[in-house]
C-alpha cells in the first residue's frame, strides 16, 4: 500500500507554482502528520483535566486557541511546498508556543519564555535572512525551483552564506547544541500538555526544516559534503548525545531531566543525517516518529504526578509506584523505550542507528551510543528506584486519577511496544521518504 | 546625476541609521532610546522609500515608527524610564554580533550590483507577475495583487500571525481595566489640534484600506493607521471614553472575524471547486472575481490588524501598576 503513495501537490489560488504557492506533501511530511496529528489527538483529551487544573479559569479558551495555533504552524511548516510559508508558519507556531509556555504555574516560566523568545526570535530571524538570500541569487521561493536553481549559482558567497544562517536557525529551533539553552527550563516549567505536546513535535517539526533545506533545497553533496557539514553534524550530533545524557543524570527534577534527555535524542538524529547515507537517514526519520513516542508518553505521565502533586521533583515521587501504579508503569514503558530495550520503539531506531554507523565503519561512534544507552538507564533507572523501592511518606494512600488522562497515557504507552514488534509502518514511511529525498525511485 | 543623488541619500540615511545604532546603545535614558528607535524606523523607512518600495515604506512607517514607539512607551510608563542596571559588556555577545555581521558582509559580496536589470530577481517570476497581474487581475499596484492573489496564502498566514500576537498578549496580560475616574490632564491647545486631526487620521485610514489596489497601502496599513486614530483619542481623552467608543471585550471577536472574511473567501473558492484562495470562483468574470477577492481578504486583514493592533494597546495601558 505504501509503495503507491506518491507526492501529492496542491496549488493554492490556483496560481502554479513557482507564481502562486504550491502545498506538498510527500512521504517524509506525511510521517511528520502522523507524529503531529497523533499527538495532538492524544494530547488534546489528556488536556480536558490537566488544563482545568493548572490554567487560570478566564484563561482556558484563549489557551486552547493558542495551542491550536501552534498546532496549525507545525502542521503548516511540514506540508508547505514554499520556502517563505515554511517562515510565515514558524512565525505562528513560535508566537503561540512562547504564549503557552508562559502559562507554567511556575513563575519561572516567565522567565524561560522570554529567554526562548529572544533565542526563537534570533533564529526566525536567521532562517528569514537566509531565504532573502536564496531569492537574491535565484528570484524563486518555491521549494522545487530552488532545488534546480541553486546548482547554477552554488559556488557564490550568498549561497553558502545562506546555508549558514539557515542552518544555525533551524539549529536553535531544533536545540542542537550548543544553541539548546533555552529547551530545558522551557520544557521544565510550562503546563503539563505543553511539555508533552512540544516534546513530542516542536523539535521534530525543526528537524524536518533541517531535512527539507539541506537534502531537497540545498541538495546533499552541496549541503552535506561541500559544505563539510556532514562532519559538524556529526560532532554536534555525538556531543549532544553524550552532555544532553550526562546533564540528565544530574538533574534533581525529572521534567528537565526528560528536557536534557531530549537534547541528547535531538544527537542522535543530526548524528544520523551527518551519516550522509540511506540507512543514516532512515535511521534519523525512525527516530524523529519513535522519539514523539517516548517523549509523549513520559511527559504525559510526569503531568499526571504533577496533577496530584503539584510538582515533578523527584524527591515527592518516593514510593510514587504503590500510590500510582497505572501511571508509573506506563513511565516505566516509556523509559525502557527511551534505554532501547528490545521489543520497544527505542529499540528499533537505535538498532538502524548502530547498523547505519557499522555500514560506515564509525565503530568508535557506535561505541559511544552504547555508552549513552546506559547513561540514559542510569537516570531512568533513578526515577524508576525512586518511584518503586523508596518507601511513600506516612498515610499515603492511593491517589484518584482522571481516567482521560490514564486512558491517552496508556495508549500512548502502548504505542511504544506496538511500533517496538511492528516496524511496518513506522519503516515503511521513513524509507520511501528517505527515497524520495535522493531521488531513488523505488 | 540622479543616480548619484540616489546613492548619496542612501549612504546618508544608512550613515544616519549607524549613529542611530550607537547613540541608543550608549544612552540610559530608555525614555530618550525608546524614540531613537521611533527614529531609526523612520529613516529606514525612508531608504525603503527611496529604493521604489513604496508599500514595505508605508509599512514600516506605520508599525514600527509609530505603534512600536506607542507600545514602548506604554512599557515604559509600567516600569520607570531610567535604566538602573549597569551595563554588562558580554565579550561573548559581541563576537556573535561581529560575526554574523561579518557573516552578512560575506553573504552579499557575490550579490547582482543594486539595479541590475539582469538580476536573477528581475529575470523569473517577476516578469510574469507584471505581465499576469495586467491581464488577469488588472489592477495597477502589481505588490498588491502578488500579496493578496499569487501570495495570498502567505498573507492569510501573516493575518493568523497578527491574530496569534494579539492572543499571546491576552493570555500575558489580560484584557486590563480602566479607572473611569482617570481623566488625563486638561490641555486646551492639545485638545483642540487634536480633535480635527483623528477625523483626518480615521478617513485616511479608510482611503488607504480601500485605495489599496491603485496605490500604496492596503489592509496592514489601513489597519494600523486607523487603530492609531483610537490611540490618539486614548492618549489625548482618557482611555475610559476610547472604550466607551469600542470596549475592549468586542476587539478578540473583531480580530477573530478578520481572520474568519480571509479564510471564508477561500473556502467559497473551495465550495465551487476551485483550490483554496481562487477568486476566479467568486463571480462569473474572473477579473471582478479576483477584485472581489482581493477586497475582502483585504477588509479581513484591515479588521484583523485594526482590533489587534487596539487590543494590544488596551493590554498594556490596562495594566494596574499595584499588580
Amino acid at each position: 500500500m505504501l509503495q503507491e503513495v506518491d507526492v501529492l501537490i496542491y496549488t493554492l489560488g490556483g496560481w502554479q507554482a513557482p507564481l502562486g504557492i504550491e502545498l506538498r506533501i510527500d512521504a517524509l511530511s506525511v510521517l511528520l502528520l502522523l507524529i503531529l496529528s497523533g499527538s495532538a489527538s492524544l494530547v488534546s483529551i489528556y488536556a480536558l483535566k490537566s488544563v482545568e487544573k493548572e490554567i487560570a479559569e478566564g484563561k482556558q479558551v484563549l489557551f486552547y486557541s493558542a495551542f491550536l495555533l501552534v498546532m496549525a504552524g507545525l502542521i503548516g511548516i511540514s506540508i508547505t511546498g514554499d520556502a517563505f510559508n515554511v517562515f510565515v508558519f514558524l512565525e505562528i507556531s513560535s508566537l503561540s508556543t512562547y504564549a503557552i509556555i508562559s502559562m507554567g504555574k511556575d513563575r519561572r516560566a516567565l522567565h524561560a519564555s522570554y529567554q526562548y523568545l529572544i533565542m526563537g526570535t534570533i533564529g526566525a530571524t536567521f532562517i528569514l535572512i537566509g531565504i532573502a538570500f536564496l531569492y537574491v541569487m535565484t528570484g524563486t521561493l518555491n521549494m522545487n525551483d530552488l532545488a534546480q536553481r541553486i546548482p547554477a549559482v552554488a559556488d557564490t558567497s550568498a549561497i553558502r552564506a545562506a546555508f549558514a544562517f539557515i542552518t544555525i536557525g533551524v539549529g536553535i529551533k531544533a536545540a542542537m547544541l550548543p544553541l539548546h539553552q533555552w529547551l530545558p527550563n522551557a520544557y521544565a516549567y510550562s503546563p503539563s500538555v505543553v511539555s508533552t505536546f512540544l516534546a513530542a513535535t516542536a523539535t521534530k517539526v525543526a528537524v524536518y526544516v533541517m531535512i527539507r533545506f539541506e537534502l531537497t533545497i540545498f541538495g546533499i553533496e552541496f549541503s552535506l559534503l561541500e559544505m563539510p557539514f556532514d562532519k559538524i553534524l556529526m560532532i554536534l550530533g555525538t556531543l549532544g548525545i553524550l552532555g544532553g545524557s550526562i546533564y540528565a543524570i544530574y538533574q534533581s527534577n525529572v521534567k528537565r531531566m526528560l528536557a536534557y534527555s531530549s537534547i541528547a535524542q535531538i544527537g542522535y538524529m543530526l548524528l544520523a543525517i551527518g551519516l550522509a547515507s540511506h540507512p543514516g537517514f532512515t535511521a534519523a526519520l525512525l527516530h524523529m516518529f519513535n522519539h514523539a513516542l517516548i517523549k509523549g508518553s513520559l511527559f504525559m505521565a510526569l503531568g499526571i504526578v504533577f496533577f496530584r502533586y503539584a510538582s515533578t521533583e523527584l524527591s515527592v515521587m518516593s514510593g510514587i509506584g504503590k500510590t500510582m501504579p497505572l501511571t508509573m508503569a506506563a513511565f516505566t514503558i516509556g523509559g525502557l523505550s527511551l534505554i532501547g530495550v528490545p521489543g520497544t520503539a527505542g529499540f528499533v531506531s537505535k538498532w538502524y542507528l548502530v547498523t547505519a554507523l557499522l555500514d560506515a565503519s564509525l565503530w568508535p561512534i557506535a561505541l559511544l551510543i552504547l555508552v549513552a544507552s546506559v547513561l540514559t538507564l542510569i537516570y531512568v533507572g533513578r526515577v524508576i528506584e525512586v518511584a518503586y523501592f523508596r518507601p511513600a511518606p506516612e498515610g499515603t494512600t492511593q491517589k484518584k486519577v482522571p481516567a482521560t488522562m490514564i486512558v491517552t497515557l496508556w495508549i500512548f504507552a502502548l504505542s511504544n511496544i506496538y511500533f517496538g514488534l511492528n516496524i511496518d509502518i513506522s519503516l515503511g514511511i521513513s524509507s520511501l521518504a528517505v527515497d524520495q529525498i535522493i531521488g531513488v525511485r523505488p | 546625476m540622479i543616480e548619484n543623488l540616489h546613492l548619496l541619500i542612501d549612504v546618508c540615511l544608512l550613515a544616519f541609521l549607524i549613529l542611530i545604532v550607537f547613540a541608543t546603545m550608549k544612552i540610559t535614558n530608555l525614555f530618550v532610546a525608546t524614540m531613537l528607535f521611533g527614529i531609526f524606523s523612520f529613516v529606514t523607512a525612508l531608504l525603503f522609500l527611496d529604493l521604489d518600495a513604496v508599500d514595505v515604506a508605508f509599512t514600516e512607517a506605520a508599525v514600527g515608527a509609530g505603534f512600536s514607539t506607542v507600545l514602548m512607551l506604554s512599557a515604559l510608563k509600567l516600569t520607570g524610564a531610567v535604566e538602573n542596571a549597569k551595563h554588562r559588556h558580554s565579550a561573548l555577545g559581541l563576537f556573535i554580533v561581529v560575526l554574523t555581521g561579518a557573516a552578512l558582509i560575506y553573504g552579499t559580496a557575490d550579490f547582482p550590483i543594486m539595479g541590475d536589470a539582469n538580476a536573477p530577481v528581475h529575470l523569473h517570476v517577476a516578469p510574469e507577475f507584471i505581465q499576469l497581474t495586467q491581464e488577469k487581475i488588472d489592477i495597477p499596484n502589481v505588490v498588491t495583487a502578488v500579496l493578496a492573489s499569487f501570495r495570498g496564502y502567505d498573507t492569510f498566514g501573516e493575518t493568523v500571525v497578527i491574530f496569534s500576537a494579539g492572543v499571546a498578549v491576552l493570555l500575558l496580560l489580560g484584557m486590563g481595566h480602566v479607572e473611569p475616574k482617570q481623566e488625563p490632564e486638561q490641555n486646551m491647545v492639545l485638545w483642540v489640534v487634536v480633535k480635527p486631526f483623528i477625523a483626518l487620521i480615521l478617513i485616511f485610514g479608510l482611503y488607504v484600506q480601500f485605495h489599496g489596489d491603485f496605490g500604496a497601502g492596503g489592509g496592514f496599513q489601513a489597519g494600523v493607521v486607523f487603530a492609531s486614530g483610537f490611540i490618539l483619542y486614548s492618549l489625548v481623552f482618557g482611555e475610559a471614553y476610547a472604550r466607551k467608543v469600542i470596549p475592549a471585550r468586542v476587539l478578540p471577536r473583531f480580530s477573530a472575524l478578520g481572520v474568519l472574511i480571509y479564510g471564508i473567501t477561500g473556502l467559497v473558492s473551495l465550495l465551487s471547486n476551485k483550490p483554496f484562495l481562487d477568486y476566479n470562483a467568486l463571480s462569473s468574470n474572473p477579473i471582478s472575481g479576483q477584485h472581489m477577492g482581493i477586497l475582502l481578504v483585504e477588509a479581513g486583514v484591515g479588521l484583523a490588524v485594526f482590533s489587534t493592533v487596539l487590543l494590544i494597546f488596551y493590554s498594556f495601558s490596562g495594566v494596574n501598576h499595584n499588580e
